[in-house]
């Protein structure tokens, strides 16, 4: 059915509201971004994308989203990057703390529940991040932890966080968590499937999820230290 | 420090030059980063909950701003002759994403003593975790385990400073003290009450049908586990909110033991197999 263009603009004075509008600050923008964590019989592995958007726009194609905390743990958030920044500087600045008064380097699990404890401070005004941290337990197994914004914390095998969290996590709980298959056999993960594995679902995440892209920056961590690779994704 | 906290020292000893009692509550201390005081954050201004309603829960958020908050939901604990009965499910959901399938909803505070986890999955930990500490203290204060009864009011009264303020927390503190069996529903307005019975979440609708109609205070052991892991299956079954495992346990005399973890899934088609 068309209208007139007459009729059109009468049509549209109706819906326009055309008086005065509050505008607030709002304190949050979303930044866009990616993040997944593995982890695997005796390694683990962050890895994010790297594109900083903020609506339309790209601020920045190398801007990753992985921070390395101490040799056996990274932390990939994706959500606010001025909240990121902030929240990673207290970070670190908590691990220099307790190495100085505990003459040892926090662990995987010690840093999470700090995390958590961190992030609940800002129970009423929180912090826009979606954490996930990757790293080796105290026994040399990989440990993966994923967080709210407010706090509440698990550990997992494997996470995805940020904007192509619900396109990714259902991938990797057929691959990884063999869910919903029957009689397969149930093979554990080893270090070379899970990177191709990760790299493959970041292609298809920057195919259809519009903040997602640039570059992947993966972090796998060993027993003998922390590795990264850059491998370029789709720039469109 | 636990141990200054524990001698009673740290009221009277300033370990800090920056003096706690003059940091404003609206803003973060950076100094200290809350690593000795614990202190919540408020923004300036603003009253928190009208703050946090629009970027929480409405559809689109604040200017395309959305915080979603993971919540959890069903929970069930009743008293019986054999001691106390503690079934969950493991769904957690932030809006309606389901973050994840495996969540502990159970929280083991001690050995004898567990508290379980409804609402805000962020208020849970936390609190409970804070709930922890404080038993401990308590324990190496007074030389006893501390009360079901003085557990579940601790949890009661440090909830209720932050009332109005948003939280959102449905928990049961389950044990067992010298008195016997303890059972009792805290949540996030500071309500706490003793009961035989309770369920909390979204789900619990559904688990109190199926509890209500089964319940005796005799049943055995074996009968009592079937019940409230039927309770929690036939809720995920009917409740978008609920799912993923149902986990239970058994508080006795000698303290809590897990009892199994099992998939809905699997006990759907046990169930259907039943029937037949």
């Amino acid at each position: 059915m068309m209208i007139s263009a007459q009729n059109y603009g009468d049509k549209m004075k109706e819906y326009h509201y055309t008086g005065p509008v509050e505008h607030k600050f709002s304190p949050y923008a979303f930044n866009g971004g990616t993040v997944l964590a593995v982890a695997g019989d005796d390694f683990a592995i962050v890895a994010s994308d790297t594109r900083l958007s903020e609506g339309y726009a790209i601020h920045s194609r190398d801007s990753p989203k992985c921070y390395k905390l101490t040799d056996t743990t990274v932390l990939g958030c994706s959500g606010f990057h001025g909240d990121c920044l902030t929240l990673t500087k207290i970070i670190e600045a908590r691990l220099k703390m307790y190495k100085h008064s505990n003459n040892k380097s926090m662990t995987s699990g010690a840093i999470a529940a700090m995390l958590s404890t961190i992030l609940y401070g800002r129970r009423f005004f929180p912090y826009y991040v979606y954490n996930i941290i990757g790293g080796l337990d105290e026994e040399g197994r990989g440990a993966v932890y994923s967080f709210d914004p407010v706090g509440s914390y698990q550990r997992d095998s494997y996470k995805a966080g940020g904007s192509a969290s619900a396109m990714l996590q259902p991938l990797l709980d057929n691959q990884i968590g063999f869910k919903n298959m029957e009689k397969v056999e149930q093979v554990p993960l080893s270090l070379e499937k899970a990177e191709q594995l990760i790299k493959d679902v970041f292609i298809s995440a920057a195919e259809r999820d519009v903040y997602t892209g640039d570059a992947l920056k993966l972090c796998i961590v060993t027993k003998e230290g922390i590795r990264e690779e850059i491998m370029p994704l789709r720039k469109d | 420090m636990a141990l200054l906290d524990v001698c009673g020292i740290s009221d009277w000893v300033k370990e800090d030059t920056f003096n706690p009692e003059s940091a404003s509550v609206d803003r973060v201390n950076h100094f200290n980063f809350a690593a000795r005081e614990p202190e919540l954050a408020v923004p300036i201004g603003v009253d928190p909950a009208e703050f946090l309603k629009p970027l929480t829960e409405s559809e689109d958020g604040v200017e395309g701003v959305k915080i979603k908050l993971e919540h959890g939901t069903t929970t069930l604990a009743f008293k019986f002759q054999h001691g106390v009965m503690v079934a969950v499910d493991s769904r957690a959901s932030a809006g309606s994403y389901v973050s994840t399938q495996m969540f502990k909803k159970v929280i083991e505070i001690n050995p004898y003593l567990l508290g379980t986890m409804s609402g805000s999955a962020a208020d849970c930990v936390y609190w409970e975790r804070v709930l922890a500490k404080e038993c401990r203290i308590y324990k190496l204060r007074n030389k006893e385990r501390i009360s079901v009864s003085a557990a579940s009011k601790l949890l009661a009264n440090m909830v209720a400073n932050y009332r109005g303020m948003g939280l959102s927390m449905g928990t049961m503190i389950c044990g067992w003290d010298k008195k016997g069996p303890g059972l009792y529903y805290v949540d996030e307005d500071g309500l706490r009450l003793s009961g035989n019975m309770f369920s909390t979440g979204s789900g619990n609708p559904y688990a109190y049908g199926v509890m209500d109609s089964g319940y005796r205070f005799d049943l055995t052991v074996p009968e009592a586990y079937d019940l409230a892991q039927r309770a929690i299956f036939h809720a995920t079954h009917r409740d978008a909110y609920s799912g993923g495992t149902v986990n239970m346990y058994h508080i006795k005399e000698s303290g809590w033991i897990k009892v199994s973890q099992e998939d809905v899934g699997d006990l759907y088609h046990r169930f259907a197999a039943e029937k037949k």
